[in-house]
């Protein structure tokens, strides 16, 4: 009996302890290995990757207009629970100002904080880790002139076992991805581009993906629409129905203009993507057309053009 | 005696009912749509895709009028879910900015109304009234797939 006890015992701990290693957060650089790739950081670059990026859609203090204002606090609503982005700004308490341009890089393409601890995939490093470093150390930099913005934002409020941190270590083993994005050669440059804007900073597949059981993306299903995570309405299918009808030109007038070719306007959480993307030059927007248009069709046929 | 008034009043009330139409949502997503096709309308003349043509904006800025001044009312307690609706739960717990929104658009369609002459104030002004449509969508209308 006694060794029976034992036995259960080490067995429990054995499991514990390789959890505990398997969950362990893995930044993708070390200090000294982002300072060999010799990157100083383009502050006006990084103002399209921060556009491109859309941050300000998730950490823009609420309740103003300013998208440079990264007060963070606006609250997500997600199956989990609540997250609330954190404050992003230059504020040396309540910010990143402490943040090296390593730490922001191994936040967006390996969900690491700079204390060594996990992020939770609300925050879309499953597409942000296919941005290239250049990219990264420009946002970085462009970051660093932004205005500090006092206040932290709430702490999240999640179910458990989500609330464990470390758990997202096993979630990352799981269904991380963070092989990054080679361009395809057998492509245009532009389609490169729009395929990198769409799946890397734009993180459109956050949203127009659907979600399997664990949040995980279907990538069976990319960009095929899916229903919003706090639980009203739904991204539209960009491989399928009403969309198929939009012509490249369609695509560049949404993304500018919110604008449709039905007569409606973009709105919920597309408002702030437009009011990004718009912020992109004219050829970005028409790499994301090109992309698009590329995708094999999925879900309901193009319904006839009236 | 007492009973005959209740008939009446019973039934003003019924017909005053179907008078007023019983289903806010259809017949603001109807105004909505109207909107849309007039906005679109004009919104091709401001970027150049259709010719300018002043009729064509002075009957579109009165569908918008129309619009703006009917549909923030048909927005009652008792129609938020239901018939394709994309509203959303924010218009009722912030229905004073909802109101005020739909009353700063009616009061840029005016000035619109008032000012358009030609092409020259037409791109001057309209910006403004599109402005309208996407601020407002943010907050109080659902994506829809």
């Amino acid at each position: 009996m006694k060794r029976i006890v034992v036995g259960l015992a080490v067995v429990i701990a054995a499991g514990a302890a390789l959890a505990w290693v398997l969950s362990a957060p893995r930044p993708r650089y070390s200090a000294e290995e982002w300072q060999k790739l010799g990157l100083s950081g383009d502050a006006a670059a990084g103002r399209l990757v921060f556009y491109a990026g859309g941050c300000e859609s998730c950490h823009k203090s609420p309740g103003q207009d300013d998208p440079l204002r990264l007060g963070g606090g606006l609250e997500l609503k997600t199956p989990f629970g609540s997250f609330y982005p954190p404050n992003i700004s230059t504020d040396p308490v309540d910010g990143i100002d402490a943040w090296q341009p390593v730490d922001v890089a191994n936040a967006l393409l390996s969900g690491v904080s700079p204390n060594g601890g996990h992020l939770y995939p609300a925050f879309p490093y499953t597409s942000y880790q296919r941005m290239t470093p250049k990219d990264v150390a420009d946002l970085a930099a462009f970051l660093r002139t932004l205005p500090a913005v006092k206040g932290k934002a709430p702490a999240n409020a999640l179910a458990f076992p989500f609330s464990v941190r470390r758990a997202v270590g096993l979630w990352k083993l799981l269904f991380f991805d963070n092989s990054g994005l080679s361009p395809d050669p057998s492509q245009t440059e532009q389609w490169n581009r729009g395929r990198y804007l769409v799946e890397g900073p734009g993180h459109c597949g956050e949203c127009h993906t659907p979600r399997g059981f664990l949040g995980e993306t279907d990538l069976k299903h990319a960009l095929a629409g899916a229903p919003l995570p706090d639980g009203h309405g739904k991204a539209a299918n960009l491989r399928g129905g009403d969309f198929l009808n939009w012509t490249d030109a369609d695509i560049v007038e949404a993304i500018t203009s919110g604008f449709t070719p039905g007569g409606d306007v973009l709105g919920a959480g597309m408002t702030a993507v437009v009011r990004n993307l718009a912020e992109l030059p004219e050829s970005d927007r028409q790499a994301i057309a090109v992309y698009l248009k590329s995708l094999p069709p999925l879900g309901p046929p193009a319904p006839a053009k009236p | 005696m007492k009973r005959s008034v209740a008939v009446v009043i019973a039934l003003a009330c019924g017909v005053g009912a179907v008078l007023a139409d019983t289903d806010p949502i259809a017949e603001r997503r109807a105004l909505m749509k109207h909107d849309g096709e007039a906005a679109k309308k004009m919104f091709d003349m401001s970027k150049g895709k259709a010719p300018f043509d002043l009729a064509t904006v002075k009957a579109s800025l009165q569908t918008l009028d129309e619009g703006a001044t009917k549909t923030a009312a048909l927005f009652p307690e008792n129609s938020k879910t239901g018939g394709g609706t994309a509203a959303l739960p924010a218009i009722w717990q912030n229905k004073a900015d909802f109101d005020a929104r739909f009353a700063q658009f009616k009061k840029d369609v005016e000035a619109a109304r008032a000012g358009i002459t030609d092409e020259a104030s037409f791109k001057q002004l309209a910006p403004a009234v599109f402005k309208n449509c996407g601020s407002c969508h943010e907050l109080y209308k659902a994506k829809s797939g």
